[in-house]
């Protein structure tokens, strides 16, 4: 058995790996080491939750603390991959894109096409996504969907340390740009990861559990609450299964479908606010190419149309609950 | 007490396994059950398997519950004679306590070690018993967890160890060849302080063991060869090839489902596993070097049947009557060999008929 | 068209100018090409052939040329979208130019990008860019790059007045500065932002001003004098490689045209267009100071005129005959692979 370790230290690790394998990875960020430049300890923080320390002692000057200038140095970032770096730049929040949009969607996301298939622009913009932890409107949302619209972009939003390890290795050695969103509410979740680096493919959703009643899809923090629901589904035996999507771009349809074509139910549940969402991306989806399996209307379990609120009253009820995941499934069983 | 009451207790099998499933009884009270009769299906998250009953006895209760999750040695069911009262059975249900790990059995320390050798660092597992050593040796594309519904029962015949071969499990990963596992199986012994051992060798690593016995006959005191690589020219290249250039579970799925005369037993956890392994880096690397070296051209390259039917070495050869990789027929190739041909079973019947080749295997062991 | 450097200035007697002969001769017939093929898509764009829209660099070739001609592949330029000028001074086919102009699908990207994105990296050129301001980080990355891979490239960003106040290219100045990277930022101030007059726009009176408030040095030039963009260029771009960080460039001067085809210029005065192109003429004056100095002669001036307007021929006659690309070509190039 491989030993247990939080999602915090697997992207830790992967990054580490990553630096060791390759010279021409650097990494970027806010705060990632902390404190240079300062009259104190330099990797005073290791990135504001602590993720990127140690890095420093180990890889030195391949690692850059950035002043507060987002659209600058992801915009440098996006140029220098451009220019044979590999650089790992973190957006601090996924929340703080507005800043640096227009280098992501305008710039990065579209050289490829634009140029004509001639250029490559192998970079990772790492951010926190995801509500939570009591860190109100700004700095907790899932804007997953406003990053998987964009054509030239790819999207990985994980829900474990083992899938999170392979995906950003992945993601480093993959030559487009690539989005990679981490929920902060799953940092100290643990999971078994093999020591070694390995990588998990784009594209391919797991199957977190097997049921035949009906398909849970989703991703990131809201797997979780699927299998916290899952466990009191089964007690009124219904046997629910749950398709981690792992990567929203691309995204595994062929096993959505197959799973739906299983069971003939599908709940959609998304951490992001309803309208354009990806619960309503893949239920429109399976709409278009299952229908004929479905036995019941798809169902879609997300946030509100608002701002994530402040008080953990309310923030707990943004997020799709467990309780609400199975309302939803129960639906489907009844129509 | 009577002593003529019998547990039926959930197994372990291999080193981490600390719950399982019982998914289906296959046998009801009042019930008559023969010694290696199925008698339930139990899953846990590596793998689902059915079990067969140690002993035979009449089946007075069934303790466990259908689709229930139950720690490894907890009492599922009660054999006893009809002359038994029900009260005293019940009195021992009631006071049946699920045993701590025994004494001897390493749990609170790692279940998995770790040695240097000069090919790389390997992981093993060692299952302490009294006697000569026993080494286990996986096949291509294999770990040591294959023989996890063998590893305890052989403990009660020898010393057992169980390695990752270089470029599988969680040993060193690098091109290697045929010749390469055989040097390292025997750096291994060295380093783990096997001494001379019995050699238990699964496909590839039965022709590894061979190779090894035939070089060193002195640190190889008997081989046994479960459906082995290098007895004939004949393998299933297809099979080989598919398991290397399978890059997604859906690829996988059929290759690894030429394995098992019973396909259900490949579940989506086995798959899964099997790609997290695949996905590690320079494991594709690695099975590329051992598919050339060993199964060049769609053929195997080392032929080795009359070569340790002439060696003075005590050999037992298994194999799984419907074995869909390599063709039963070549169990017959080590002339004077025990031979014992597993129904019902495919390419491994370690694990799809465990309890027969774990009889097998103690027999020939006890019989030397 | 290749884009040389002049290792040290070959001032004699006969020739009172730091470039060599040759290199003037390829100075006027780079402006001269910028000036033709730009000149052309007005008439052409004016008949209806040309797709989208234009922004023509008439008037500036100057800057582009003065700057590139201190560069090799090796360096990056990020331009606006006012960007022929800058391809053609860094060594982009003139013909995948036209061809890109066109949509067509020998164009240097495929007929996908058109006018504000044409770009060839294995030139150094990272694109024209619909986006203003936004190649300011993209040159301090090629900068960075260079920095970590440890070869002498430099990243040069340029941008318009208008783009000046945008606040990508503001923070590259303070990113650049801060991990002095070998960054030229060029302010290409010909006085009008779309049609918004600099003095609307900008609130300091001084580009130096403002690259000192950032921590940068920063020099003034005339945009239209070929020679003093040469100097002043040249002593920047030695400074970043030689690890002395950014500096800013202000190049004053105007444009001819519109700022797209197709705009009346109605925010110009009443015969601003005529004075500019009677006395702010960068080509003229060059050619007018090396007649005078004796170095180049008018017929071998003429010569090159011939020789850019053959070129420009073929190159509008190619795209035209060129074909367009296909239904499959739509799909194709979002990623390296999916």
């Amino acid at each position: 058995m491989a030993r247990k370790i939080s999602m915090k230290d697997a992207i830790n690790e992967a990054l580490d790996q990553e630096m060791q394998r390759d010279p021409t990875v650097i990494v970027m960020g806010e705060d990632i080491v902390g404190g240079t430049g300062s009259p104190g300890e330099s990797d005073a923080w290791g990135g504001v939750l602590g993720v990127t320390k140690g890095l420093y002692a180990k890889h030195g000057d391949r690692l850059m603390d950035t002043p507060l200038s987002e659209s600058a140095y992801i915009g440098a970032a996006i140029g220098a991959a451009t220019c044979g770096l590999r650089p790992v730049a973190e957006l601090m929040f996924i929340d703080f894109m507005g800043v640096c949009l227009d280098e992501i969607f305008n710039q990065g996301a579209k050289f490829r096409y634009m140029f004509g298939g001639k250029a490559e622009t192998p970079v990772v913009i790492r951010a926190m996504c995801g509500a939570g932890f009591r860190a109100a409107a700004q700095h907790s949302q899932m804007l997953t969907p406003i990053v998987t619209h964009i054509p030239g972009l790819k999207v990985v939003c994980a829900s474990n340390a083992y899938d999170t390890k392979g995906l950003l290795i992945q993601s480093i050695r993959d030559n487009d740009p690539v989005i990679f969103l981490e929920h902060k509410n799953l940092y100290a979740h643990e999971s078994e990861v093999p020591e070694e680096s390995y990588t998990i493919p784009f594209g391919e959703a797991a199957i977190v559990r097997e049921g035949k009643s009906a398909t849970i899809v989703t991703y990131g923090q809201t797997v979780h609450r699927s299998l916290d629901a899952a466990g009191a589904l089964a007690k009124d035996g219904i046997d629910v299964e749950i398709v981690d999507l792992r990567t929203l771009s691309p995204i595994d349809t062929d096993t959505v479908i197959e799973s739906v074509e299983k069971t003939g139910r599908l709940v959609c549940v998304d951490e992001a606010n309803p309208r354009c969402s990806i619960a309503s991306d893949v239920a429109a989806t399976v709409a278009q190419e299952a229908f004929k399996a479905l036995k019941a209307p798809v169902r879609m379990v997300t946030a509100p149309h608002t701002p994530v609120p402040f008080s953990p009253a309310l923030e707990d009820l943004y997020i799709p609950s467990a309780e609400r995941i199975g309302d939803a499934v129960r639906q489907t069983m009844a129509a | 007490m009577s002593d003529k009451i019998i547990p039926i207790i959930m197994p372990k099998w291999g080193l981490s396994m600390q719950e399982g499933r019982l998914a289906e009884w296959h046998v009801k009270e009042g019930d008559v059950i023969a010694p290696g009769q199925e008698i339930m299906d139990v899953e846990t998250d590596k793998i689902a398997n059915v079990v067969e009953a140690a002993d035979g006895g009449l089946l007075r209760r069934r303790v466990a519950a259908e689709d229930t999750v139950y720690p490894v040695r907890a009492l599922l069911g009660v054999l006893a004679p009809e002359d038994v009262p029900d009260a005293e059975i019940d009195a021992y249900v009631e006071g049946f306590v699920t045993p701590e790990p025994a004494e001897g059995e390493e749990e609170e320390g790692p279940a998995y070690l770790f040695v240097e050798t000069p090919a790389g660092r390997l992981r093993y597992a060692e299952r302490g018993g009294e006697g000569d050593a026993i080494v286990l040796v996986h096949g291509f594309g294999g770990d040591l967890d294959n023989w996890l519904f063998n590893i305890d029962a052989l403990a009660a015949s020898g010393h057992v160890f169980a390695l990752d071969l270089p470029g599988h499990g969680q040993s060193v990963k690098k091109p290697v060849g045929l010749d390469d596992l055989v040097d390292t199986l025997e750096a291994f012994m060295d380093a783990a302080g096997t001494g001379p051992a019995h050699l238990v060798g699964h496909s590839m690593g039965g022709a590894v063991s061979a190779m090894l016995a035939l070089r060193q006959p002195g640190k190889v005191k008997s081989l046994t060869l479960v459906d082995a690589a290098g007895l004939g020219e004949e393998i299933n290249a297809a099979y080989i090839d598919g398991f290397v250039a399978a890059e997604s579970r859906r690829e996988m799925k059929p290759v690894v489902e030429h394995l098992f005369a019973d396909k259900s037993l490949v579940n989506r956890q086995l798959v899964d596993d099997l790609m997290k392994y695949k996905r590690l880096d320079g494991v594709d690397a690695a099975l590329r070097a051992i598919a050339d070296s060993a199964f060049a051209d769609g053929h195997q390259s080392a032929l080795l049947g009359e070569r340790i039917g002439a060696a003075d070495i005590p050999v037992l050869v298994i194999w799984g009557a419907e074995d869909a990789v390599i063709p039963a027929a070549q169990a017959a190739n080590v002339p004077g060999a025990r031979v014992e041909i597993i129904p019902d079973a495919g390419h491994m019947p370690q694990m799809e008929a465990a309890a027969r080749v774990n009889e097998v295997i103690r027999d020939f062991l006890a019989g030397i | 068209m290749t884009a040389t450097t002049t290792a040290s200035p070959t001032r004699t007697g006969d020739n009172p100018f730091p470039l060599g002969k040759e290199d003037l001769l390829n100075a006027y017939r780079t402006m001269k090409t910028i000036r033709e093929f730009e000149d052309r898509l007005h008439v052409d764009f004016g008949r209806g052939d040309i797709p989208g829209f234009v922004h023509l660099y008439a008037g500036e070739e100057a800057s582009a040329t003065g700057i590139m001609m201190h560069l090799t592949d090796e360096d990056r330029i990020a331009s606006t979208h006012r960007g022929h000028g800058h391809c053609i001074a860094k060594g982009v086919s003139v013909h995948q130019m036209m061809g890109e102009i066109y949509g067509k699908s020998t164009g240097a990207c495929h007929g996908k990008g058109g006018s504000m994105h044409i770009a060839d990296l294995s030139k150094g050129m990272m694109g024209a860019n619909g986006i203003l301001g936004a190649g300011a980080p993209l040159a301090c990355g090629a900068a960075l790059a260079a920095k970590k891979l440890g070869h002498k490239g430099v990243g040069i960003s340029f941008v318009g007045d208008g783009a000046s106040n945008q606040g990508m290219f503001l923070e590259s100045l303070n990113l650049a500065a801060i991990w002095e990277l070998p960054v030229l930022f060029v302010v290409e101030n010909n006085g009008y932002a779309e049609s918004t007059s600099v003095d609307w726009a900008v609130a300091s009176d001084s580009y130096v001003d403002r690259a000192n408030g950032f921590g940068l040095p920063g020099v003034t030039v005339d945009g239209t004098d070929f020679f003093a963009v040469y100097e002043a260029a040249g002593e920047m771009i030695r400074r970043a490689r030689d690890g002395g960080g950014p500096s800013l460039l202000e190049c004053k001067m105007i444009r001819f045209h519109g700022h797209f085809e197709g705009d009346a210029q109605t925010y110009r005065a009443k015969g601003e267009i005529e004075d500019i192109r009677n006395n702010r003429d960068c080509i003229r004056q060059f050619s007018r100071h090396v007649r005078e100095a004796g170095v180049i002669s008018q017929a071998e001036l003429d010569a090159i005129d011939a020789d850019v307007a053959k070129l420009i021929d073929d190159a509008v006659e190619q795209a035209k005959a060129a074909p367009l690309p296909g239904p499959a070509d739509l799909t194709t190039d979002v990623y390296v692979r999916y």
